[in-house]
């Protein structure tokens, strides 16, 4: 299986499509709902002023983002006491929930690739052939498995404020397993499958009881 | 003086959390035959074992998402529903302490996650039934994901769109639909609770009891038993499979029940579990608690 570190070129990016399974390993950051719509309102559509420590995390975020890869995924944090974390569940969670702002965020950090399941929709997809970028599909619920392929956890963002699922957290990866649904040539295998299985629906729902 | 039951429950917690049943494991085993060597869809599904073996070995949760808690308490007449709740509450808090359980209780108004699973009096959600004073008392455990829980539809027939009456060929029709609609995104492989009449709050509820029972295990009538066996065969047609990667694994199981309707309405809910469908048993005889 091809093996990518990350930070990602915009080359590697390129030589990427739908439907290959690639290996991940480097820095990456989680980042859901909460913080989507953080980013967005607050550095993109400017409709809300910053707050608090947020213009501090906003630049330190933007180096890990740049050519980086953001994981939609709300993980299960051991060592919260301590201090001393340690990613114990980190599976993907589901990203179209974030498909109003994503686009906007990819261009804006210069992200080259966001992880999740479920796969995205129009407006993320010209967001991968404009930045260029790539969505990668993870194993949803596979989160012990995903888990282990955490070497380190290097800090966390926004903890106090989001919640243990919805902070960023940044992580160190090593062989992230990943399969290219949606590419930097405007391919999207969500929309193919969804189109075949269509087809297949009308026919049975001709058929008679 | 009723007995205290917090760390009976909390085993109970962690054992949903982190050890996938038996049946669930081996239906999805028997799923990788039909997959193409070498394709996303034998990928997913290896991965998606060894990460159910890894869990169970190391008692972390299968899911990040730990999921909604739906508890359903069978308690003896005269046991005191009051203690029992409270009892399940502090499980659920130690349970979220020892990260079995990752907090999911988000105030919806204020956006504010509790961080313990407890929020108001429907987090977690607990539904008691009274059995009989000689009656075991058994407390059920489901774990219901989020991404599985957002592709969950009602659909109140006639549908037209779908060309589905208010019969059963009707039904068939909508939860084909359904599954098509939810792609890959709940996390297939799924299974498939369905309830047929009701209102719309009660038909949900019941799509979600049926989960309870083991795979395979089918509605004694025969006709709702064989559009059960139907429907996963024609699911599985669609070519979603895990993930929705493509392949021929979309569909695990289907279950079904009825329920009674208003002449006025004709619902049916489709309530989609994903493969990290965990549930758990905890049966009380006497000193005797027996967990399956
Ligand atoms: S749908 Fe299920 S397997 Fe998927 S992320 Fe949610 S709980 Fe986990």
């Amino acid at each position: 299986m091809r093996e990518i570190p990350i930070p990602i070129s915009d080359e590697v990016i390129r030589s990427l499509h739908a439907g290959d399974p690639v290996l991940l390993s480097g820095v990456m950051m989680t980042g859901r709902d909460a913080v989507h719509k953080w980013m967005h309102d607050t550095f993109i559509k400017k409709t809300r002023q910053p707050q608090g420590n947020d213009l501090r995390v906003y630049e330190e975020i933007k180096k890990i983002l740049d050519h980086g890869v953001l994981y939609h995924c709300g993980p299960v944090v051991s060592g919260l006491d301590t201090k001393e974390y340690k990613f114990v569940a980190a599976g993907p969670t589901t990203s179209i929930r974030e498909e109003p702002y994503q686009a906007d965020v990819m261009r804006h950090f210069n992200i080259k690739g966001v992880i999740g399941k479920g796969g995205m929709g129009a407006k993320t997809l010209q967001g991968c052939v404009d930045t260029p970028g790539v969505y990668f599909h993870a194993i949803g619920g596979a989160a012990a498995f995903l888990a282990q392929t955490v070497q380190k956890v290097l800090g966390v963002y926004k903890l106090e404020e989001f919640g243990v699922p919805e902070a960023m957290w940044v992580i160190e990866v090593k062989n992230f397993p990943v399969v290219v649904t949606m590419d930097a040539h405007g391919v999207s295998q969500h929309s193919t499958l969804d189109e075949r299985s269509r087809k297949v629906l009308d026919e049975l729902l001709a058929q008679p009881y | 003086m009723q007995r205290d039951y917090t760390n009976e429950i909390l085993e109970l917690i962690r054992r949903t959390s982190s050890s996938l049943p038996k049946d669930v494991e081996e239906r999805l085993r028997a799923s990788i035959e039909k997959e193409e060597p070498g394709s996303a869809a034998r990928g997913a599904l290896e991965t998606i074992l060894k990460n159910v073996e890894l869990a169970r070995a190391n008692s972390t949760p299968i899911c990040q998402d730990t999921g909604t808690p739906i508890f359903y308490v069978h308690y003896p007449e005269g046991m005191s529903t009051r203690k029992l709740r409270e009892q399940i509450r502090a499980a659920m808090a130690e349970a979220t302490k020892r990260s079995y359980m990752r907090p999911n209780a988000v105030d919806a108004i204020y956006d504010k996650n509790t961080g313990n699973n407890l929020g108001g009096d429907d987090f977690p959600y607990i539904h008691f039934e009274e059995v009989d004073a000689d009656q075991p008392l058994v407390i059920e455990l489901m774990l219901k994901g989020g991404g599985c829980e957002n592709v969950g539809r009602q659909y109140s027939l006639p549908d037209n769109s779908l060309g589905a009456g208010r019969d059963l060929a009707g039904v068939r029709k909508v939860v084909l639909d359904a599954v098509q609609k939810a792609q890959g995104q709940g996390c297939a492989p799924g299974i498939l609770g369905v309830s047929i009449g009701g209102d719309r709050g009660s038909s949900y509820i019941k799509s979600k009891e049926v989960l309870f029972s083991e795979i395979g295990a089918r509605n004694p009538d025969p006709k709702i038993a064989e559009l059960e066996e139907r429907l996963t065969k024609e699911a599985n047609e669609l070519g979603i499979g895990p993930m929705g990667f493509g392949g021929k694994t979309t569909v695990l199981d289907t279950k079904i029940t009825g329920m009674h309707r208003l002449p006025a309405s004709y619902f049916v809910s489709v309530s989609y579990m994903c493969w990290a469908y965990r549930r758990r048993k905890m049966t009380v005889k006497g000193e005797e608690v027996k967990y399956d």
